[in-house]
């Protein structure tokens, strides 16, 4: 690529800033789209939703590949047959892996440094499920220094007459000791 | 299998920047013109196009691949978009290769978009519903969230230090000072990275790669119109693509399968045997400094667990054994998303043509691999190029 | 191969709702600049020539689509009247919802171009519209235009 194509590549864009954007320097539209949407839940999510609601995680078993699946399916995505039965699991399990988030799901900035806790998302693998299946969750109520993979942690649920069948009725897991 | 030989003969490419002022469209127009003009080929000789542009939800335009598709010249031609997420450049690139080692169409362009400018608040909301929707969106989760926590299970289980990772940042953005292209290239050490703004630790704000908008366009031929097109043709000898389950959760994020799938076809296709000595240079997807380590791994380029012992020796630097991300990669050249994936594309073509200026690689490559990867931690596209 | 269960009572069949939040600014990108800025500042419309094709783009673009050239500066003046290609009325918003004043939608082709334009008739009823109706453009005064496609109120019988 010699100068005179680098040159050529200089002005196929127009660079702006963002408030060239925001503040109508140049020619724009905007739009709020409404994006509502009812997503159906399915017969595997919806059983999962009301045993959260009592307190409970529930997964299914496939039986050809002997796996416990949690969140609950209607198939085996492996063996690619209908799951077989219903099969309660503990509201215990173990840190697979987690990270201390500054940033909120638009990219905004925790204040941290006003003393804002960091999310801690994690992935947990739930004890009763098989290796490996593991489900997305908070950590909190616990300093982010002292999360460790492999760390066990319990479900902390809200009040049973708050619940209304969510993933979030699960308020987020907290650290105990060791597995017995 | 009876495939036609297929080459790239042309590749153009727009500034990438954060925010452009050309529309789709016009992006579009500015590649696909400088692709078609470096091979001194027009419309008229173009069978096909096959565009690639990621969410519709970044552009805010559904059936962006439409709003894309005149200014990838696919006016009353066959249009046929991909979409695969952060895969989607390099799919694309495979996708044109279908049509026209099929024998379907002697040509075809091959043209990637984005233009995440236009998402407000941040085109990561964007991410929001990539997520299940009942399972994981009500959590408020940020694709941060995953880059993170896979990181952090790649460095736990190989016993990686962040402050080692960074040195990707630094290569990358370095060699991006040398791309016309580039939106970040510069000069930093590992110290700025690791001093850096912590997004979701272990990730800083320059491990990761910026928000952009751009487009990248290629010219694809069958044999018996490259020859007579290009006295340069780069073949694309083997391509590969593989989707894992979307129950990401459920994956040991430490390993990417699919990317090792996707190469193991690639390899198989294009007769490589042992792609670390015959691959000579690569442009692995960087979207974060891990992630190039990651996918290195994966494409069997370096051991599991050994990326960081290569890249602290140099391996992987423009002058090493093995150069990644020649180009500067995503993380310094830009990453709108699916035009990012075919500028890895578009770099070991002008690298194996001799054509890649300040940021040529030394001793003559003639063989290269790019590679992307995308959806939700799921994806692994890639292709195999020779000389 | 059938999945074993189903759900056998409606209320089991539960949902999520949700939303995508996001909003959006759209630029104009480098034809619709010139188009819109004209439009706002002399309230007059251009369009893009391509001599090769003898063709005339209206809203203009920077390149033709048939041939690929760039057009970008090869503005042309174009007369703010037009010729109605076909229309409709119009009862419902686009969110499915019944409008009070059904309004009347035509797309409109412009003298000399080969392009043309979507926008709403006013100052006319239904019944005294047609196709191949003279109109023209009636412009917002210039104080509020904004540079934008809303800065033509409707196009009116001639
Ligand atoms: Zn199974
Ligand atoms: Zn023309």
């Amino acid at each position: 690529m010699d100068i005179k194509h680098q040159k050529k590549i200089d002005k196929t864009v127009t660079s702006l800033r963002k408030k060239d954007v925001t503040g109508g320097k140049v020619v724009t539209e905007s739009w709020e789209p409404n994006l509502e949407y009812a997503w159906d839940n399915g017969p595997a999510i919806s059983r999962y939703l009301a045993e959260l609601k009592k307190g409970k995680l529930i997964g299914k078993r496939c039986n050809k590949c002997d796996r416990v699946l949690l969140p609950p399916r209607m198939f085996c995505e492996i063996c690619w047959r209908p799951t077989d039965e219903w099969v309660y699991v503990e509201d215990t399990g173990t840190v697979n892996t987690f990270c201390i988030s500054h940033v909120d799901w638009k990219a905004g900035r925790l204040n941290i440094k006003g003393g804002v806790r960091p999310f801690t998302p994690a992935v947990i693998e739930i004890d009763g499920a098989s290796k490996g299946m593991g489900i997305l969750h908070m950590i909190d109520k616990t300093n982010p220094k002292n999360i460790k993979m492999g760390m066990r942690v319990k479900a902390v649920w809200k009040p049973a007459e708050k619940r209304e069948g969510s993933i979030t009725d699960i308020e987020y897991f907290k650290p105990i000791g060791k597995k017995k | 299998m009876g495939y036609r030989k297929v080459a790239v003969v042309g590749a153009g490419i727009t500034k990438f920047a954060r925010y452009a002022q050309e529309t789709v469209s016009e992006l579009s127009y500015e590649a696909t013109k400088m692709a078609l003009d470096s091979c001194e080929m027009n419309l008229s000789q173009i069978d096909c196009v096959s565009v690639g542009t990621a969410p519709d939800a970044f552009d805010g335009i559904h059936m962006n691949g439409e709003a894309m598709a005149e200014g990838s010249g696919g006016w009353c031609k066959p249009v046929m978009r991909n979409y695969v997420g952060g895969g989607t450049g390099v799919m694309s690139a495979i996708h044109g290769w279908q049509h026209v080692a099929s024998g379907m169409f002697d040509t075809c362009l091959v043209v990637a978009e984005e233009k995440m400018s236009s998402a407000f608040p941040h085109p990561a909301g964007a991410f929001l519903t990539i997520f299940d929707h009942t399972t994981e969106q009500p959590l408020m989760p940020t694709l941060l969230w995953i880059f993170a926590i896979e990181m952090q299970r790649f460095m736990a289980t190989h016993g990686y230090d962040k402050k080692d990772i960074a040195r990707v940042a630094v290569k990358n953005k370095g060699n991006a000072l040398n791309h016309p292209s580039a939106q970040l290239g510069a000069e930093i050490t590992v110290e700025d990275v690791l001093n850096s703004e912590i997004m979701a630790y272990p990730v800083n704000r320059l491990d990761v790669s910026p928000t952009s908008d751009g487009a990248v366009a290629l010219v694809l031929a069958a044999e018996h119109v490259a020859r007579r097109v290009t006295e340069k043709p780069v073949w694309i000898d083997g391509v590969g693509h593989a989707l894992d389950s979307a129950y990401w959760c459920t994956r040991d994020l430490y390993y990417p399968d699919y990317v090792e799938v996707a190469a193991r076809k690639a390899y198989e296709m294009a007769g490589i045997k042992e792609p670390h000595k015959e691959i000579h240079i690569a442009e692995p997807y960087d979207p974060f400094t891990y992630k190039e380590l990651h996918h290195l791994e994966g494409l069997q380029l370096a051991p599991r667990g050994g990326s960081v012992k290569m890249l602290m020796d140099g391996h992987f630097d423009r002058d090493g054994n093995l150069p990644t991300c020649p180009s500067g990669g995503l993380l310094g050249v830009g990453n709108p998303i699916a035009a990012a994936g075919l500028m890895k594309v578009a770099e070991i073509f002008w690298q194996l043509r001799g054509e890649a200026g300040k940021r040529q690689v030394p001793g003559q490559p003639k063989c290269g691999l790019a590679q992307a990867w995308g959806d939700l931690m799921q994806v692994g596209t890639v292709v195999v190029m020779r000389a | 191969m059938a999945l074993i269960e189903r759900l056998q009572n409606r209320p089991d069949a539960t949902y999520w709702p949700g939303k995508i939040p996001m909003t959006y600014i759209y630029t104009a990108g480098r034809a619709g600049e010139a188009f819109f800025k004209k439009l706002r500042d002399s309230g007059k419309f251009i369009g893009a020539r391509c001599e090769d094709c003898d063709l005339t783009y209206f809203p203009p673009r920077i390149f033709c689509e048939c041939c690929f050239n760039r057009i970008e500066g090869n503005w042309v003046n174009v007369k703010n009247r037009g010729v109605v290609h076909t229309l409709t009325i119009c009862h419902e918003t686009y969110d499915d919802k019944p409008k009070e004043t059904p309004s009347i939608v035509a797309f409109i082709r412009f003298e000399d171009t080969d392009g043309g334009m979507f926008h709403r008739l006013g100052d006319v009823d239904y019944e005294d519209c047609y196709i191949g109706m003279p109109v023209e453009a009636v412009l917002k005064p210039k104080t509020q235009r904004k540079g934008g496609i809303l800065d033509i109120k409707h196009f009116r019988p001639l």
